[in-house]
C-alpha cells in the first residue's frame, strides 16, 4: 500500500523529529490532557513522553471504557447460569470482587470474546446471549445497529448490557472541577469521527481552554501537541485529524444512536455520577435490555480508601504519586480502575514510563 | 479507546456490506454508516464497522504542508 | 478397520485398543509394535510437552504437526540432535478415526522431516465432553554432541540477538481461525522443526543460547535472559521481521507481535552475526527472513525496544497471554 493514508506516512521519523525540535523551543510549563485510552497507548508505544521537552506534561484522562465501568458488572455477569456472555477482549481479565470473566469461564461459564457486536447476534441464535456493551461514541453506533438488527430478525434470545458512555459530558464534568488544572485537551480522534468537532465547541467558551482533535499515529500526536502550544493565547477547537474528522461527524451513525438510545446519568468508576453521560435503550427496544431481563444490579464499587484513581483520572496527580502504585497496586493485582485495563492511566504508566 | 484501522473498499457485497483490503489481507465489514461509500474509497474501520471515508487528498496535503514548513524553517 | 469413530472400548486396553494401536498408530509410525516404553543410549536430552490447541486443524498445520515440532524444537534449542519421540493420546469418545489418521499422518511426516522416529505411545479414551477432541503429549529424546553447552551463562555484552524469521504468525493464524475473523487469505501458522536452523547456527558462529519463541513470544524469552544474566537487551524496531498480514491483524486487535506465540521461530544469542550465518539461514526455507534484531548490552537494565523515532520503550514480562482489545 503506497497510498498517503498508509500509516507509515504518519510515522516518518525525520518529519516527527523536526516537529519535536520545534517543540523543544517552547519553554512554558503546560499540562495537556490526552483524553482517550488509545492515545495513552500510542504515546507509550512510541515513547513520546521521553521525546517531548520536560515542560510539556501529558496527563491521561478518563477515556478508558473498561476503567470507568464498575467492577460489580463482572460480579453480576458471573452469577448468571446457562447464559452466553459475549464481550470484547478488553473486559476478560477485569477483576470482579471474586473473579474475572476469564476465571468464570474456567469454572464453566460460557464467555465468548468477540471482535464485533454482530457476532453476539449469531451466538444468540443458539441460546440466550448477553452482549456486554462497553464503549464510547466510536463503538456505540455499531452497538445501536446490532440492536436494530436484533429487532429486525426478532432475536428474542439477544440482549445488551448497556454500559456505553459519552465523552463530551465527561469532559464538561472534569473541566468544571476547580481542582483540575489543564492547559489544553488532546481530543479523541475516532470518537470525533462519529461526533464531529462540533461536540467540543462548548469547551473554549465555557472553560477558556482549547482542544485539538488528534489522530493516533506519532506524527498526528506531535502535531496535535504543537497546535495546542500555538493556540494557548486563543483557545479554540482545531482539527488535526481532518483526513477523517469533520465538523458534523457521521450523521448516519448519530441518527442510529439517537433511534436506539436515550441519554441519562451514568456512573463513572473513579469519577462518580455524571449527568447525561450514559445511554439506555429506548422503550421501543427495551426487550433487549439485559439489565431488566435478568434483574442485574450494577452498583458503585467499594473502593479501597487509599486508592487515588479519582485524582489520577482527573489529572490531579501522576500515577507514580499514588501511594499504592507499583507496590500493592500493579497490573497483575490491580486495586483501582486505572490499573485494571492495559490502557488505563496507571497500567500504561507502569508499562511504559520507567 | 478506539482501535481503528484503514482499509480500501474492494467491492460491495450489497448496500450494507463490503470487502476491504487491510494491506494484503481482506475482510468483510459493515457499510451501514457509509451508504455512499464507493469501491476504491479508503475507510476507517472499528469493530467491523466502517465509520468514515479517509480523504487521501487531505492526508497528502497534511504531509506536504508539513514538509514544506519544515524545510523552509530555520535549521 | 470398519470403525470410524473412537468409542470408550478403544481405551480398554483389550482387543479394540490393540487393534487401534496396530492399525492406526504402529503401522503409520512404521514400528512393528508400539509399546509403552523403549530403551536408549546415554548423554540424552529429554523433554516433554502437551498439546491442546483449538482448533485442531488450522492453516499451516494441525495438532499433530504441532505436537512433533514443539517437542523437537525444545530438544534442538538445547543443542541436541532430536532422535526419538513417544506420544500419548487422550481421545474423546465420538472422535472421527479419519481425522485421527490425519493427525497421525501429520505427526509422521513432520517426524520424518526431522529424522525423528516415533517409537512408543499410549492411548486413553475419555467420555464425550471430557476433552476437546484429542490431547497429545509428546516426550522427546535427543543426543547432545560433546562440547555443545548452550546456556544463558554463556551470554556476554556485545552478543547479537537473532530470530529465524517473521514474528507472531502462529498466534494470528489461530486467532483468525478461532474467532472467525474471516481474514483472507487465511494467515498461516509458521509451525516448523528447527533442527537444521540450529545446526547452521552451531556451524557458522558461536551460539551462546537458544530458545524457541512459543507462548509469550520473543519478549518473554528476552526477559528470561535478563532475569538470568542481569544483562540488558535492546531490540531495533526497524529490524524486526513482521509479515504485513500479521502486522495488520495486530493493529486490528491491539496486539504486539513481540509477545505472540510462534511455532517455528527461535531466539538465538550469538557472539557475532557472521555473513556466513545470515546467508545460510536465509537460504533455508525456515529461515529465509532471518534477522539480527538487537544486541546484548550493559547500557540498560532490562529489555527495551528502540522505536523508529529513536525513543526506548521498555518491554516488560507479561503475566499472561495478550488479549485482543477494541480500545
Amino acid at each position: 500500500m503506497t497510498a498517503p493514508v498508509n500509516l507509515n506516512h504518519f510515522r516518518q521519523p525525520e518529519l516527527i523529529g523536526k516537529i519535536l525540535q520545534d517543540l523543544h523551543d517552547f519553554q512554558r510549563p503546560v499540562s495537556f490532557m490526552e483524553v482517550c485510552g488509545s492515545h495513552t497507548m500510542a504515546i507509550g508505544h512510541w515513547g513520546l513522553r521521553k521525546l517531548l521537552p520536560r515542560n510539556i506534561r501529558l496527563i491521561s484522562g478518563p477515556g478508558c471504557p473498561v476503567c470507568v465501568t464498575p467492577a460489580s458488572v463482572i460480579d453480576e455477569l458471573s452469577r448468571l447460569k446457562g447464559i452466553t456472555i459475549a464481550t470484547f477482549g478488553d473486559l476478560i481479565r477485569v477483576p470482579g470482587s471474586r473473579q474475572t470473566l476469564e476465571q468464570a469461564r474456567a469454572r464453566g461459564a460460557d464467555v465468548h470474546t468477540v471482535y464485533s457486536p454482530l457476532e453476539a447476534l449469531e451466538l444468540s441464535k443458539q441460546g440466550e446471549t448477553i452482549f456486554v456493551g462497553i464503549g464510547f461514541e466510536t463503538t456505540i453506533p455499531g452497538i445501536a445497529h446490532t440492536v436494530l438488527e436484533a429487532a429486525r430478525l426478532n432475536l428474542a434470545d439477544f440482549s445488551v448490557l448497556v454500559l456505553c458512555k459519552l465523552i463530551p459530558p465527561a469532559l464538561k464534568a472534569l473541566l468544571s472541577d476547580p481542582e483540575v488544572k489543564i492547559d489544553g485537551l488532546i481530543l479523541p480522534g475516532h470518537v470525533s469521527v462519529v461526533t464531529g468537532t462540533q461536540a467540543y465547541e462548548f469547551i473554549p467558551d465555557k472553560f477558556g481552554i482549547g482542544g485539538v482533535v488528534t489522530g493516533f499515529e506519532p506524527l498526528d500526536i506531535v502535531l496535535g501537541i504543537k497546535k495546542l502550544t500555538n493556540q494557548l493565547g486563543a483557545p479554540q477547537i482545531s482539527n488535526e485529524y481532518s483526513r477523517m474528522v469533520s465538523r458534523e461527524g457521521n450523521q448516519v451513525a448519530q441518527a442510529m444512536m439517537a433511534e436506539v438510545f436515550s441519554t441519562g446519568a451514568a456512573l463513572w468508576r473513579g469519577l462518580g455520577e455524571i449527568p447525561d453521560s450514559g445511554l439506555q435503550l429506548r422503550s421501543k427496544y427495551s426487550s433487549f435490555d439485559a439489565l431488566a431481563k435478568y434483574g442485574l444490579n450494577i452498583t458503585a464499587d467499594q473502593e479501597n480508601t487509599a486508592c487515588q484513581c479519582g485524582s489520577v483520572l482527573k489529572g490531579k496527580i501522576q500515577p507514580s504519586e499514588c501511594p499504592l502504585y507499583a507496590n500493592t497496586c500493579t497490573p497483575a493485582n490491580p486495586v483501582g480502575p486505572c490499573m485494571v485495563s492495559s490502557e488505563g492511566s496507571c497500567a500504561a504508566f507502569y508499562k511504559y514510563e520507567r | 479507546m478506539c482501535l481503528a484501522i484503514p482499509g480500501r473498499l474492494l467491492n460491495k457485497v450489497d448496500d450494507s456490506r463490503g470487502t476491504v483490503d487491510l494491506g494484503g489481507i481482506t475482510k468483510e465489514i459493515s457499510l451501514v454508516f457509509l451508504p455512499d461509500a464507493k469501491v476504491g474509497d479508503w475507510l476507517i474501520i472499528h469493530t467491523g464497522f466502517a465509520l468514515q471515508t479517509i480523504s487521501e487528498q487531505d492526508a497528502l496535503d497534511t504531509i506536504s504542508l508539513l514538509q514544506e514548513a519544515y524545510s523552509t524553517a530555520k535549521d | 478397520m470398519k470403525d470410524d469413530i473412537i468409542i470408550l472400548g478403544h481405551g480398554s486396553g483389550a482387543g479394540l485398543t490393540r487393534r487401534l494401536i496396530r492399525e492406526v498408530f504402529a503401522s503409520r509410525f512404521e514400528m512393528p509394535t508400539l509399546d509403552d516404553a523403549a530403551c536408549v543410549d546415554h548423554r540424552i536430552a529429554v523433554t516433554t510437552d502437551s498439546y491442546v490447541v483449538d482448533p485442531l486443524f488450522f492453516p499451516g498445520g494441525d495438532i499433530g504437526r504441532l505436537s512433533v515440532t514443539g517437542t523437537i524444537n525444545d530438544l534442538c534449542v538445547c543443542g541436541s540432535e532430536p532422535a526419538y519421540l513417544v506420544a500419548g493420546f487422550i481421545i474423546e469418545e465420538g472422535f472421527s478415526i479419519a481425522r485421527l489418521r490425519q493427525i497421525v499422518d501429520s505427526m509422521q511426516e513432520t517426524a520424518m522431516e526431522a529424522g525423528v522416529k516415533i517409537i512408543a505411545g499410549d492411548t486413553k479414551v475419555v467420555e464425550r465432553g471430557k476433552c476437546d477432541g484429542v490431547f497429545i503429549t509428546t516426550t522427546g529424546i535427543g543426543f547432545r554432541p560433546a562440547g555443545v553447552e548452550l546456556s544463558t551463562r554463556n551470554i556476554e555484552a556485545g552478543d547479537r540477538i537473532v530470530v529465524n524469521g517473521s514474528l507472531g504468525d502462529h498466534t494470528v493464524a489461530i486467532i483468525n481461525a478461532r474467532q472467525n475473523l474471516g481474514l483472507l487469505p487465511a494467515p498461516q501458522s509458521d509451525c516448523a522443526p528447527l533442527h537444521e536452523i540450529v545446526r547452521i547456527l552451531l556451524n557458522t558462529t558461536k551460539l551462546r543460547f537458544a530458545r524457541d519463541a512459543t507462548r509469550g513470544g520473543v519478549a518473554t524469552i528476552l526477559n528470561e535472559i535478563y532475569e538470568d544474566t542481569g544483562l540488558g537487551l535492546i531490540l531495533d524496531e526497524s529490524a524486526l521481521p513482521v509479515k504485513q498480514s500479521t502486522s495488520v491483524v495486530c493493529e486490528l486487535l491491539g496486539l504486539d507481535p513481540l509477545y505472540l506465540a510462534n511455532e517455528g521461530k527461535m531466539v538465538a544469542i550469538v557472539s557475532a552475526a557472521t555473513d556466513e550465518m545470515l546467508s545460510q539461514l536465509q537460504a533455508h526455507r525456515y529461515g529465509w527472513d532471518s534477522a539480527v534484531i538487537g544486541e546484548v548490552t550493559t547500557e540498560v537494565k532490562g529489555v527495551y525496544l528502540r522505536t523508529s523515532l529513536g525513543s526506548l520503550r521498555p518491554l516488560l514480562m507479561l503475566d499472561s497471554d495478550p488479549l485482543p482489545r477494541i480500545c
